[in-house]
């Protein structure tokens, strides 16, 4: 069988990265198919970055398989490579240079020839709406501009799978949305994208299907919506009493809805009705000084899942 | 035809050069024009004074003595800081190493890259010198052209295991020490300045040991025609050897660090 039509195009089993006696992948079991969007959602230090690292053919696998386009990172690392592009969680971008020559440069490590670099370049810089900015040196753009020319560059190798670690972390939500757009349009043109994120409104706006991890184990697996129907009630009622006192009032709420998470800052009710619930906690005398009903998220699956919050 | 990866690395490094050309190689050519103006003749004029000098430093004037070695310090001096903190950065700040090893590129052939850059920047520091001295009587010799890649070898004597070391640092706190503690003394007792001959008996062999030496014995006999097939063949072995040396485990620290 050609690696081109090999699915899926990411198999890994029983895949693990030790470094010493620290475990940051603790052997994991994923497939990605062609043309998918696939999440790796957890908190730092859940060991996404360590599995991208493996599939991006820079660390190798201390065990287990992992196969990309049916290819062995093992033997077949610059073919893998030469197919892929990689938004790193940093931008490695020479702040010296510009825009362009940061493009043109990066497209020779593929070895595309210097007037072809130029044409995919206008073209990606087009695409990232950064085509005025070619000729600006890379220091002066604002953090979102430089995730863009950051994605634009690794598209250069025109990559049939893009991996994005942390594509957005440290950007303000309207350079969010601008990249998440310009991430959508790519998958509808047929590129895979794999990413990790520790925002679940990005895991829910861009992936088909994620994995949640914590501490280098997969802990769940599903299209966003699957495992919100799986782990959580569909509503949630947010209660926030005065500072110090969640805890404390906690137990006044016994009963209500299906389940309760006492976090430091608030207490949460799931529940299938959120303002059922609410009517009953005022039915009970309690008035806590702010009250929210939401609907469930993969924030709430996080915390189900592993008893902590993502957000650090 | 596609080009061989480490030139294709090599572009990076050229590029980002050709944004501080200008005063660099503005610098290249007046620095070593301001030492040898300052030392060659104003240190020359009482050292030629002296009774044995000419006998001490072969024939040669002081200048004539000095000039040359100059070639194979300013390459030391070039080579060791771009084996230190462009390294650290390409790592560690900018990341640019990372960004090339996520593509085709091995993690040698990043290094081969860094490698012939460092090789490009010591020629240009001493083809600087070089032209410096071709505007002075008394080294104005076709022994110039032989005494630029010698020049050039001894700064990638430096940087090849010092780029290796530099890919197994954390930080750069160790860096102004090795300027300190280590090119500062070379420069000084390397026999630049003086033959070593002029040292403690005790220290002439440990200088003779020193890659600097090795350098500016080709550099000073270059350019005075004054250059034996073997002991040329010894300093360019020297050298050659320390520079593969270094470039083979550069290869390995790096892939290290790649892959960390």
């Amino acid at each position: 069988m050609s690696s081109d039509t090999v699915n899926p195009l990411i198999s890994a089993q029983h895949l693990v990265k030790r470094f010493g006696s620290f475990v940051a992948v603790g052997g994991i079991d994923v497939e990605v198919q062609r043309g998918e969007s696939f999440g790796f959602l957890g908190p730092n230090g859940a060991g996404k970055s360590s599995t991208m690292r493996m599939i991006g053919c820079v660390s190798p696998v201390t065990e287990g398989r992992l196969r990309i386009f049916g290819l062995d990172p093992a033997t077949d690392g610059k073919q893998i490579r030469a197919r892929i592009g990689v938004v790193p969680q940093a931008d490695q971008l020479d702040e010296q240079l510009t825009v362009e020559d940061n493009m043109v440069l990066y497209g020779r490590y593929f070895d595309i020839p210097r007037k072809e670099c130029r044409r995919r370049t206008n073209e990606l810089l087009e695409f990232v709406q950064l085509s005025d900015r070619a000729k600006s040196k890379i220091e002066p753009l604002s953090g979102g501009m430089k995730r863009r020319v950051t994605i634009a560059r690794s598209l250069i190798n025109e990559p049939e799978l893009l991996l994005l670690d942390e594509p957005t972390t440290g950007l303000d939500p309207q350079a969010r949305h601008v990249l998440w757009d310009r991430l959508y349009r790519l998958k509808q043109r047929g590129v895979t994208l794999v990413l990790t994120t520790h925002y679940m409104d990005e895991a829910e706006q861009l992936c088909d299907r994620l994995v949640v991890m914590d501490q280098g184990k997969i802990v769940a697996m599903g299209s966003p919506q699957d495992l919100i129907h799986q782990y959580s009630p569909r509503e949630v009622l947010e209660l926030r009493y005065s500072a110090g006192a969640n805890e404390a009032r906690a137990g006044e709420l016994d009963g209500i809805g299906h389940r309760r998470e006492v976090l430091p800052d608030r207490v949460l009710i799931y529940a299938d009705d959120g303002e059922a619930a609410l009517a009953e906690v005022h039915a009970r005398g309690s008035h806590p000084e702010s009250a929210l009903v939401r609907r469930s998220s993969l924030e709430d699956v996080f915390l189900r899942l592993t008893g902590r919050s993502l957000a650090d | 035809m596609s080009t061989p990866a480490a030139v294709r690395a090599w572009e990076s490094h050229f590029t980002l050069y050709r944004t501080i050309w200008k005063s660099n190689m503005l610098g290249a050519f007046l620095q070593p024009l301001l030492y040898l103006v300052g030392m060659g003749l104003g240190v020359g004029a009482l050292v030629d004074r002296g009774n044995d000098a000419e006998q001490l430093l072969d024939g040669l004037t002081y200048f004539q003595f000095l000039a040359p070695g100059l070639l194979a310090t300013t390459a030391m001096m070039v080579s060791t800081n771009e084996a230190m903190w462009p390294v650290m950065g390409g790592f560690k700040w900018m990341r640019g190493f990372h960004a090339q090893a996520a593509t085709p590129l091995s993690p040698g052939e990043v290094a081969g890259g860094l490698a012939l850059w460092h090789a490009t920047k010591a020629s240009i520091a001493v083809v600087g010198v070089a032209a410096v001295l071709a505007m002075f009587g008394e080294t104005r010799s076709f022994g110039l052209l032989l005494a630029v890649p010698f020049g050039a070898l001894t700064g990638v004597a430096f940087s090849a295991p010092l780029t290796a070391w530099s890919a197994t640092r954390e930080t750069d706190n160790s860096f102004p020490a090795i300027n300190r503690f280590i090119i500062m003394p070379l420069f000084l007792f390397g026999g630049a300045f003086y033959p070593i001959s002029q040292l403690p008996d005790w220290m002439e062999p440990i200088a003779e040991l020193t890659p600097l030496w090795h350098g500016v014995e080709l550099c000073r006999g270059a350019v005075h025609g004054r250059l034996g097939l073997g002991s040329t063949l010894v300093h360019v072995v020297y050298l050659a050897s320390l520079a593969l040396i270094g470039w083979l485990i550069a290869r390995i620290t790096f892939a290290r660090k790649l892959a960390a």
